[in-house]
């Protein structure tokens, strides 16, 4: 007994000593709740965020928020956890950010069964398939932690509420209406999108979908194929050649991902093809492809801001922690900066809408390809 | 020698049975979608392809000694990570010179690997699947969660785009120089030497372990050439690219009838198995099969060419035993 004890010192002084190394903020420095849970916060491949999620603090003062990304090594959930950090440091609070190392349902339960052996406030998820993680969420959100989702969604029932990039039918909307604008009103149009079982590409691939049938206007857009690229430059690359090579007639490629879309808009620029693109992408991926000329592939784009939908994120966590919001619809807020925002009630489900997507076009490319 | 059937001469060349193999599935493919056949997209099946090809000459060499390298694609990763990365923070842009580090850095991964494994005597497989995670490591850490893509290698990418001739010219010149040094030259017979039975190729005076370290070595500079080559072709470096691939190079080899355990295989056997490889994975989206059956569909065809070869191999066994015989 007397053993262990020491030894327990022992590694909380060296966890305390390492801290101190680590020079994370001062706030925070007080020593760690339990010895093991100094490595375990370390997050996999961030080295820009390991300083400040060292450990959990033990006292009351320092509320940890945890954000839990679709992987590692994507510029976009860079930028999302980057505007989640701020948003709650702001606050004072505490942020783990945790990237899988592949972007699959299974890599996702494994650091947010740790997050909840530590003990986080709330868990932000951004969800690699929408059932697969219904057990440990529930697991989670029975441990008292709150469970949020933002960018893409998981199954209702298991989380309190969904940051909503934009709402569905909203960016179905958008696209239709490029796809309309592209094609001149008629023709072939095909959709290159990421994995098949993705819940948000299927969700406003779906959208646009209802949106032919039910409105006159698209009657003569003939949606040929859905093709998946996987997530993967190579076999984005080969779908888009596919679809080129099957339909002589395509007139348009919508990409509604961002690694699609910088793969087909080489294949078409490379080939000098007249088929048009359009989608959402980054536009630091895409500045190299967006123009009006015959030149370029992709006459504009859509995307919404991810620093802020990380942002909105970190401000529904917070609320959600202090009690502001329990995640009914109706529920008011202020995001900071963002402004106010209320949960709303959407295909059965409580959401909150960042708000319209954002149009690329050459006229603004320039400035915002160094932001993300 | 009395005249060999059409038959006898299929059952006798293993080469030639890939070759049929192949013919048939062009025919299928090209009655299902006749654009299959056209120039353009068999351009572009080497085109896309252009990695498989290269990695599968590397492979032939590791697995003629019996050996076998899972981290190729790792390698590629970081050396590709590495020169995306130089040209999106502005410090280099010269594509030859882009070149010469990529190769440069896959060599150093590769003689790791070849030097472990020769002097350490560690099981490929286990020394590799370490590397593996190693070098997939160091590219996402080098990223530090960026892409380099689009304007970043605006340039350098113009090297690999679609119609340039510069890949196609780096495959042919890399499928010469093996066919001719498997063949011809004393490097060449001693990894054949070593895989076929390392004691006797110890015995006759051949080092072993400079071979083995050589071989390794040779992996790693064609892989670190992919990485750079990926980068340009898919005008693209992230820290997963390729993920997984180098079970594509692996089949490539076991399709072109490399022996696992070493001492069989031929440059030509090679090219036909990368060939099929990527015919396959070019003409599954062409002839309208979803999405969800493709993945099948290529593990079927991949088992029915290996099992085919394995019959053909047994033939050609039986028929030299029968021959000897009488």
């Amino acid at each position: 007994m007397k053993k262990k004890l020491i030894s327990l010192l022992l590694s909380t002084a060296l966890a305390a000593t390492l801290l101190a190394g680590c020079g994370s903020s001062a706030a925070d420095t007080a020593a760690p709740a339990a010895d093991s849970g100094a490595q375990e916060a370390a997050p996999a491949a961030d080295d820009s965020a390991a300083a400040d999620t060292a450990a959990p603090a033990a006292n009351a003062g320092g509320t940890t928020y945890a954000l839990v990304t679709k992987s590692a090594g994507n510029p976009f959930m860079e930028r999302m956890a980057s505007g989640f950090q701020e948003a709650i440091e702001a606050q004072g609070g505490t942020v783990v950010i945790q990237n899988p190392e592949a972007a699959t349902p299974d890599a996702q339960i494994s650091v947010i069964q740790s997050l909840i052996s530590q003990g986080v406030s709330s868990i932000a998820v951004d969800g690699n398939d929408a059932n697969a993680l219904t057990a440990v969420l529930t697991e989670a959100s029975n441990a008292g932690i709150k469970v949020l989702t933002l960018d893409s969604d998981v199954a209702p029932d298991t989380r309190t509420v969904y940051c909503n990039q934009a709402g569905v039918s909203q960016i179905g909307e958008t696209l239709m209406e490029a796809v309309y604008d592209l094609t001149g009103g008629e023709g072939d149009w095909a959709i290159l999108s990421a994995t098949s079982q993705a819940t948000n590409q299927n969700a406003w691939i779906d959208a646009m979908k209802k949106l032919m049938e039910s409105d006159s206007k698209y009657a003569k857009l003939n949606l040929v194929e859905v093709a998946y690229g996987d997530d993967e430059p190579q076999k984005s690359t080969d779908q888009t050649q596919a679809l080129l090579q099957n339909y002589p007639d395509l007139k348009v490629i919508c990409a509604p991902t961002t690694v699609g879309i910088a793969a087909a808009a080489k294949v078409l620029q490379d080939q000098k093809s007249s088929v048009k693109l359009t989608g959402l992408g980054l536009p630091s991926e895409m500045a190299e492809y967006i123009g009006d000329d015959d030149a370029h592939s992709c006459p504009y784009m859509y995307l919404w801001n991810p620093i802020d939908l990380g942002r909105l994120a970190g401000y529904t966590s917070i609320a959600l922690v202090d009690g502001t919001i329990t995640g009914a619809a109706g529920d008011k807020f202020t995001a900071g900066e963002l402004g106010d925002y209320t949960i709303e009630e959407i295909d059965g489900s409580t959401q909150i809408i960042l708000g319209p997507p954002f149009k690329f076009d050459p006229s603004n490319i320039d400035e915002w390809k160094t932001v993300y | 020698m009395k005249k060999k059937s059409v038959g006898q001469f299929l059952s006798e060349s293993r080469e030639a049975s890939l070759v049929i193999v192949l013919i048939i599935l062009l025919i299928v493919v090209g009655i299902i979608n006749p654009s299959f056949l056209s120039f353009t997209n068999i351009r572009q099946i080497f085109l896309n392809n252009t990695l498989t090809f290269l990695m599968a000459l590397g492979m032939l060499c590791v697995m003629l000694t019996a050996g076998i390298d899972i981290s190729i694609t790792s390698t590629l990763a970081f050396a590709g990570m590495s020169i995306g990365l130089l040209q999106k923070y502005n410090i280099l842009h010269n594509t030859f010179l882009l070149f010469v580090i990529g190769a440069v850095i896959g060599i150093v991964c590769g003689f790791l690997n070849g030097i472990i494994i020769a002097k350490g005597h560690v099981a490929p497989i286990i020394c590799t699947m370490g590397f593996m995670y190693i070098w997939r490591g160091m590219a996402y850490v080098i990223s530090n969660n960026n892409w380099a893509s689009g304007m970043d290698v605006a340039g350098f990418s113009d090297f690999g785009k679609d119609g340039a001739p510069g890949p196609y010219i780096i495959l042919i010149i890399a499928y010469i120089i093996f066919f001719v040094v498997m063949k011809w030259t004393r490097f060449g017979r001693r990894i054949y030497a070593v895989g076929s039975n390392t004691e006797a190729a110890q015995v006759s005076g051949i080092n072993v372990d400079r071979t083995l370290t050589g071989v390794y070595t040779i992996m790693g500079f064609l892989a670190g050439l992919a990485g750079v080559l990926s980068v340009s072709i898919y005008a693209s470096a992230q820290p997963n690219m390729q993920y997984g691939k180098e079970m594509d190079v692996i089949a490539a080899c076991v399709i072109g009838g490399v022996s696992m355990s070493g001492g069989r295989g031929s440059v030509a056997g090679t090219f036909l198995g990368a060939l099929i490889i990527g015919i396959i994975s070019k003409a599954l989206p062409m002839v309208n099969i979803p999405n969800f059956w493709q993945n099948l569909i290529k593990g079927v065809i991949i088992l029915a060419v290996v099992i085919l070869n394995v019959v053909t191999q047994r033939t050609m066994e039986r028929q030299n035993l029968l021959r000897r015989e009488m």
